[in-house]
Order: C-alpha cells, then structure tokens, then sequence
C-alpha cells in the first residue's frame, strides 16, 4: 500500500558509523513511511544493531544524517530522541534489574510525569494526578499484553519471552511514533513466534504506531514486514519487499556465505 | 495469593498504627535522653542523628543513583566552615584568627543558626553542582577517584585560605547549636525526605539511572541530569550534616575531614545496604554507638586482673574487617535494598514459630 | 637560581619520578588486568619500607640483605592480599570490588599505627647510600643517583618479562581479555597472583628507597604516594607499563619544580596532582599512551 512521500516518517541520508578501522555501517539510506513494518536484516555482525544505535543516539554517526519527520536529529542526546517519538528495545534485554514490572514501565512515563525533584518528592497536586494517570496508563499496558497480573513481580524473574515482551511494553509507555525492535523474537520458540507477529500487527494498528525491526528469524520478518533492507559487512545489498528479497542472489550468498 | 493480599488490606492500619507508636516512643527516647542521659551518651546519642543524615545523603548517590562517590568529607567540610563562619561571634573570631587577621567582609557576620545551616547546605550544593557537572561526565572508578581528588582540593583549599578559614589551626569555640532537638529533627526530616523521594518518579528515575544508564537513557531520562541532580542533593545534605556536626564537636579543622570521615560513612551505608534508607539509618545508629563503645579498645584497661596498654588503631582493625567481610561475604548488606516494615519484622517471628508458613 | 642548584633539582626530581614510577607500575598492571584500583597498594608501600626497618633495626641485618627479604616478603604479602581479599568478589560488581580494597587499605594503615606504633620512626640510613657526593659546585647523597640507576635496571627486567617472556605474554593475554585468555587454557589465578607478586615487590622496593632519602616511616606514608601514584598511572594511560613510568616522572618531576620556582605554591603541591588528574580525565580520559575503548550496546 504505498502512501505519499509526504508521510515520510523516519530516513537516514548516507549514514555511516566507523569504529576504528571498522565500517560498521556504510551509507545507509533507509526510508520508512509512517505505519509501515520495515524489517532490517542480515548475517551477525552486520552492522544492524549499529544502525539502531546510530538512529536513536547512542552513537554519532561518523558521517550522514538522520531525520525524524522531516526534522535533523543527527547528534542529538538519545533522551531527546526518545523524547520526540522513537522507541526502542534491546537485543539483549535491558530491564532496570532491581525494579518490578510495574516500575519498569513506570521509569518509561517519567517524561511525562516529570514535575521536578520537589514537585515529585513532596507530591504536588500536579504531580500526584501525572503519576496515578501514569500508573493507570501503564497497567492499562500491561493488561493488554497478559502481563498485569504480573506487575509487581521483579522485571528480570520473568520467562525470557515475557521479558522482550515487557521490553516492548516499556518502549510503547515513551508514547512512541516509531518502534524500532531489536531482535524481539530471539530466543523464542516457534508459537511464541507467531503470536509476536500478531503481537506486531496489533500495537501497530492500536497505537498508530510505524515500525523498524530486526529480525534473524525469517518466518517473522517474512511474515511480518511490508518492506526490508539487508545489511551485510554494513553494506546495505537489497532492498524490497520480502517475495523480491527472498529470491534475491546476493542476500542468498550473504545468508549462505556466512552461516 | 488472595488470601495474603487480604491479610494485607487488613495489617495496613495495624501497620501504621505500630509506625505511630514506635514515632511517638522515640521522641519519649528523645526528651528522656536528653533531660537524664550523661553528656558522653547524650553526645553518642545525637552523634548517630548526624551520621544518619550523612549516611543517607551518601546513600542517595551510592545506592540510589549508582554513583559511586568518595569526596563526601569535603562537601561535609564546606558545611561545616560555613555554618561556623556565619554564626561566630566577632569576638570569638578574633579569638581564633590570631595568627593571620580574618577577612573584613566575614568579620562582622552573625546570623542564627537555622539560616546558617541552610546556607551551609546550599553553599555545599552548589560546589556540589559546579564538581558534578564536569565529573559526573565519568563512570565507576574513575568517577571515584576524581571524586576522591575533590575531596582532597577542597581540603587543601580550606587549609591555604586562611584569612577566611583560619588555616591549618582550624576554628574553636562553635556554637553548640547541635541540640537534641535541632540534630533529630534534621534527621527525620532527611529520613521523611529520602521515603518520599524515592517512593517518587524522580526516585524512579534515580533508580533506573543506576540499574541501566543506557536503558533509562533511551527511556527518556536525562541520565546526566538525574546524575547532577543526585549529586547536588548528596553534597546539600552532606553540608547540612558536616555542619550538625561542626556544631557538636565544637572544634573543626581541615584534617577532621579526610577520607576517613568518608570512609566512615562508606561503612555505614554497606553494611546496612546500599538502596536501603531504614538500612542506613539502622546501620548509622549501630556504628555510631560501636565507634564510641569501642574507643577503649584504642585507650589502656584497667580490668581487675590485668592491665592493657593502649592499644590505638584497634578500633578501625575491628571496623576494617567488618566492612571487607560484609563486602565478601553478604555484599548487599543488613536490608539490601529493602526497607524495613512491621511485616517484615513480623515474617521473623513467624517464621521461626511455624517453619515455611504461607511463603511458598 | 644557579646551575648547579638547577642541576640538584634536576637529580630530585629524577629521584622522585622513579619512585612514583615504581608504584604506578603497580597500579597500572593491576588495573590492566582486574580493572580494580588496588587502594591498598600505597599500603603495601608502606609495609616494604617497615619490614626492611625492622629487618635493620631488630634482626641487625645489612641493609642489602634487609631489602631484599623485605621485598619477597611483600611480594608474596601482595599475592596473599589479593587471595584474601579480592578473589571473593572478582565477579561482582566493580564497585564492590572497589569497597573491599579501600577496607584493605584501612586495615593495613590501622594494623601499621597498632602493631608498628603511630609515632613517626626514624630510618638508619646505611653510610653507602647517605654519603654526600660533589661534582663540582652540586653535591647530592647517593641514593638520590641510585634511585634512577636502580629504577631503570629494574624496568629493563620487567619489560623483558612482559615482552619476552611466556608468563608475560599471558599476562598480557589476560589484560586484553580475561574470558578468552581462560579459553586459550591461561592460568589466569597464577597470572593474577604473579601480577600482584610484581607489582607489590616493586612497591615495596620503592618503599624502601623513600625510606632512604626521607628518612622517616610512619603508618600513613603510603597514602599520599599511592593516590599520586594511581593518579600517575591514569596520566599516562592506565594499563599501559610505559604510560604508569611517564606518568611517575612528569608527575614527580612537575612537583619538585613547582615547589622550587613557585614556593608560594607549595601549599598546593598535594593538590596538584588531583587537579592534573581531573584535568586529564576530562580531556583524555584515555591517559597519555592509553588506548581507547568504545562501549558496546
Ligand atoms: N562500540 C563498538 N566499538 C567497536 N566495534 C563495534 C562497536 N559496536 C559494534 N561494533 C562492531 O560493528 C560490527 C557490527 O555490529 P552490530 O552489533 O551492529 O552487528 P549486528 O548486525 O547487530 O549483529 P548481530 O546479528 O550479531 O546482532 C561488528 O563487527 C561489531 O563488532
Ligand atoms: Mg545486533
């Protein structure tokens, strides 16, 4: 389904990240229009996960820009980032350890709690209405992903699949326009697979979102993804949708050559 | 599970009710310390008031925010020298600067003591502010370290500065301003303070910034905001209590606040557990009054039977090994990060009369 | 200022940076490979310097030979304290690690005021090493020529080790990465302990030359050298052994100068090196000769 090119919601230009000697990622000019599923794929060591972090913050890019919506986020801090609409998860999941379920989505409202240090420790009346509304609104999340009855268990006892799914939780209480997924099926097994498509496809539709993901397992990002880009040694060799790139020689070398 | 949460529903106005009575019983403890104690115990008494406050503001980096910090002795030095500056008299001044004359612009100043050490506290913050914000740029050890060489700069800098701070001869004669009264209520404050703090969103965020930077970064939170934010809170509190503690002891001077004085919060806040504040204030207390007991290790006995030489640095053996054996051994200390509760208390009991009970 | 008065400075200066050089090493080859700030290190100075005073003073021995069971007994001192005190937590978090090694320290430094007395204590200096050399219009004592002179010998020794040999090798293998070092079958317990061993034996042989050109021991003497020392250590670049030598001297070598062209100064010299260390921080906090690492997401 395409859509205008004025609904462009997130693209980079010529994005590279060099480490050292190493090109992690090379001239990336991705495009992602808004509601879409975008997968990124490609052989360990890609540059993938870079591309990610490069997206979001936490990397500055050694060359090209990033744009959100139009506007040049290149270099700015990775809150600022989060703060104007991109979410993400981790490949390999960064819970806040010592908190619960709960108080890991919590932490994700604080930008719009956040009323300053006296305001929020002396429970200001402005305060105390953001932070039950901030309370209803994650346990409101937490129940439609089955995880509320759950909420005040600690965040990293969970099964390895609730915790990604907790993960996404987390990303979506920031209010995102975009979600990037970094691997959100590794480690799953096949239904649990399935049913995080669906998962996908929901969030997607209910919370209007638009979304990039990474993905190894085919069946997922075959299923799932309207669009994808293959990386591979940072270079991006394909792009299309998933029928073209499946029969795609090069991105079959690159799959075969490496595993 | 319904069970218990019932349970719950029902022990929570029995809960605030013991929290009421055991309040209401210390400031009984208080007043009778104060009107009966001899001065040794009253000053050991009110001594651990102050190493709550001290404990909790360390705490508040090293166990809430994750900040590992070890220039706390010099922020409490700052409070300490400026709550005395503002609240000596002239004439005591003089008294004391007779070896190079006291600035004329701190001569004349005299002002109560609760507005001195308020000022103590924001003086301590805002050197607080303008260290953490180039510091807090570093992580773990390095941040430690750097921190640490804070310390020892302030320390040289009140040392060399002696038409303000009197030098290496230090100050005498404070104002005991450092009453029951004034160090209990500083210290429920802070207590009060830190609950509500991190029962807070900012407390969250304090919390995620010490569990995942990277993660609570990408949540949205300003890490190095938080990260100054904590910091500067620690050093206001830190002042506040260096200058408590100024105006107990009376007599302060640069080589009162070296590592060691940190050290010995350090101490405090391990063993009761780093992220715990009821861990603090429990530890603070228990040291506090193991310190001044076990002075006469460090002093000669007379025991009856046979004498003892003195025998100083035994003490700090004694609490050396305390601290690397709680490290090694039981790394989270007393509460870890819990705080205590009366149903904590009470699983204790329980728990040694029917064996497993409901904890399944 | 004459020549010759410049010329003293010079061998101070000298003298001092190879000293401070000998404790960073410690400190550099610790961290290289634990990633720990061995607190207790100054401390370990500290005891080297004791031992050899007693071995002087009780047991009579000839200061050579008190050197030299001073320094193997530190040595091993140094490879029990790690057994002790920080094996137990090598997986925990750093900061524990940290916590446990600043109660080491203290624990040293009060065993030292308890056991050795708080009271300063004046070294014998053995005539060989005090005798007052002239060269010209500049005379020096001998061991402020030795300290280098020994210094350097000592270097050349470790080097070899480091470079040449297959425990050194390991022990590089074991600092670039300790998981993989433990894959490609190395020791690295043995290779923790022979790091400790060395770098305390260097400690203490610093030790004991410090005694010898400022003849006074006390419990405490360890701490302002060994926070120096770490800090010269992270000047030049901590983990690198040619970064912990240059730290030692410019740091040794800026404070005897700063206390002789600027006497105003010389409140401040212990400030100074903190103040260089935060400025180095927050410029390179890589250090001089230190390579930098990238974190990973
Ligand atoms: N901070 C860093 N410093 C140095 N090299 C890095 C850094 N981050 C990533 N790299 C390197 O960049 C390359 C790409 O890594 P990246 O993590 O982006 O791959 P990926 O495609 O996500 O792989 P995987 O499927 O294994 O997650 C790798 O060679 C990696 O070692
Ligand atoms: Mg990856």
């Amino acid at each position: 389904m395409p859509e205008q090119t004025s609904s462009l919601m997130l693209n980079t230009s010529h994005l590279t990240m060099r480490f050292g000697g190493l090109t992690a990622v090379n001239d990336f000019n991705l495009e992602i229009r808004k509601n879409e599923i975008v997968g990124l794929i490609g052989p360990n060591g890609a540059g993938k996960t870079t591309a990610f972090n490069v997206i979001t913050g936490m990397y500055r890019p050694s060359e090209g820009k990033v744009l959100f919506g139009g506007r040049d986020i290149t270099g700015m801090k990775p809150h600022g980032i989060t703060a104007l609409g991109i979410a993400r998860t981790f490949q390999n999941i960064r819970l806040f350890k010592e908190m619960s379920v709960l108080e890991n989505v919590l932490v994700a409202c604080h930008m719009s709690i956040d009323t300053g240090l006296f305001g929020a420790t002396l429970h200001l009346p402005g305060y105390r209405s953001r932070e039950s509304e901030a309370r209803r609104f994650s346990m409101e999340l937490l129940e439609q992903v089955g995880l509320a009855h759950l909420a005040y268990e600690k965040g990293t006892s969970l099964p390895y699949g609730q915790q990604r799914r907790l993960e996404i939780v987390r990303a979506l209480a920031t209010k995102p326009k975009i979600l990037l997924l970094d691997e959100p099926a590794a480690g799953m097994n096949p239904q649990e697979s399935i049913e995080l498509m669906d998962f996908i496809r929901k969030i997607r539709d209910e919370f209007d979102l638009t979304i990039f993901l990474i993905e190894h397992h085919m069946q997922v990002v075959m299923g799932v993804c309207e669009r994808m880009y293959v990386l591979d040694y940072g270079v991006t060799i394909a792009h299309g949708d998933p029928a073209s790139i499946q029969k795609n020689p090069k991105v079959i070398e690159a799959y075969l050559g490496v595993d | 599970m319904n069970a218990a949460t019932q349970e719950k529903t029902i022990a929570l106005p029995r809960n605030r009710l013991y929290s009421v009575i055991a309040v209401a019983a210390f400031i009984l403890l208080a007043f009778i310390a104060d009107r009966f104690f001899d001065a040794f115990t009253l000053r050991v008494f009110n001594l651990c008031a102050i190493y709550i406050v001290l404990a909790l503001s360390l705490n508040l980096l090293n166990g809430f925010t994750g900040l590992f910090s070890l220039g706390h002795a010099g922020f409490m030095a700052v409070g300490a020298y400026v709550s005395a500056l503002l609240t000596m008299s002239p004439q005591l001044k003089d008294m004391n600067y007779f070896l190079v004359p006291i600035v004329p612009w701190l001569h004349h100043v005299t002002i109560p003591f609760l507005p001195a050490l308020i000022i103590a506290g924001l003086v301590s913050a805002l050197v607080g502010f303008l260290i953490g914000a180039p510091v807090l740029r570093l992580r773990d050890d390095y941040l430690a370290i750097a921190t640490l060489g804070f310390g020892e700069i302030i320390r040289v800098l009140i040392t060399n500065a002696q038409p303000i701070t009197n030098g290496a001869q230090g100050l005498k004669g404070l104002p005991r301003f450092s009453t029951t009264f004034a160090v209990w209520t500083v210290a429920g404050l802070v207590i009060l303070f830190m609950a509500l703090l991190m029962r807070s969103s900012y407390g969250r965020a304090m919390k995620a910034v010490r569990d995942d930077e990277l993660a609570a970064e990408a949540m949205g939170i300003n890490v190095f905001r938080v990260k100054v934010t904590s910091f500067t809170v620690s050093s206001f509190l830190a002042g506040v209590g260096g200058a408590l503690l100024g105006h107990m002891i009376t007599t302060i001077d640069p080589k009162m606040f070296t590592f060691m004085l940190t050290f010995n919060i350090l101490l405090i806040v391990v063993l009761g557990g780093t992220g715990s504040i009821s861990g603090s204030v429990i530890s603070a207390v228990v040291v506090t009054i193991l310190m001044e007991a076990l002075r006469f290790l460090d002093e000669p006995m007379n025991l009856i039977i046979f004498k003892t030489q003195g025998m100083p640095g035994l003490r700090m053996v004694v609490f050396s090994i305390l601290l690397m054996v709680m490290i090694i051994y039981r790394q989270r200390g007393l509460m870890g990060n819990k705080e205590f509760s009366w149903d904590m208390l009470r699983d204790l009991f329980v728990k040694k009369g029917r064996k497993g009970g409901d904890h399944a | 200022m004459t020549l010759s008065l410049l010329f003293q400075h010079i061998v101070n200066a000298l003298s001092l940076g190879s000293l401070y050089a000998l404790i960073a090493i410690g400190y550099t080859m610790v961290y290289g490979i634990l990633r720990l700030i061995n607190f207790a290190h100054g401390d370990v100075f500290m005891l080297g310097a004791y031992v050899a005073f007693y071995g002087i003073t009780l047991v009579s021995l000839p200061w050579w030979a008190a050197l030299l069971v001073s320094i193997v007994f530190t040595a091993f001192f140094g490879i029990g304290l790690e057994k002790v005190a920080y094996k137990p937590l090598r997986d925990s978090p750093r900061i524990s690690i940290m916590i446990s090694a600043i109660g080491a320290s203290f624990l040293l430094e009060s065993l030292g005021v308890l056991i050795f007395g708080g009271r300063p204590k004046g070294v014998p200096v053995p005539d060989v090493l005090s005798k007052v050399l002239h060269f010209g219009s500049v005379s020096m004592i001998t061991v402020s020529l030795l300290i280098p002179l020994f210094t350097f010998a000592l270097l050349g020794v470790l080097l070899w080790i480091v470079n040449k040999t297959k425990t050194g090798m390991a022990m590089r293998a074991v600092s670039t990465d300790i998981e993989a070092a433990r894959l490609m079958a190395v020791d690295v317990n043995r290779i923790v302990s022979f790091t400790f061993g060395i770098g305390s034996l260097l400690a203490a042989f610093g030790g004991i030359m410090w005694s010898f050109k400022y003849p006074q021991l006390n419990p405490l003497m360890g701490v302002m050298p060994g926070l120096k020392c770490f800090i010269a250590a992270v000047i030049g670049g901590i983990g690198s052994i040619g970064g912990a030598v240059l730290g030692g001297f410019l740091l040794g070598i800026i404070e005897i100068m700063m206390v002789a062209f600027l006497p105003t100064l010389s409140g401040y010299r212990d400030a100074f090196a903190f103040i260089l260390l935060i400025v180095v921080l927050l410029v390179k906090p890589t250090g001089l000769l230190g390579k930098r690492q990238a974190e990973k997401v």
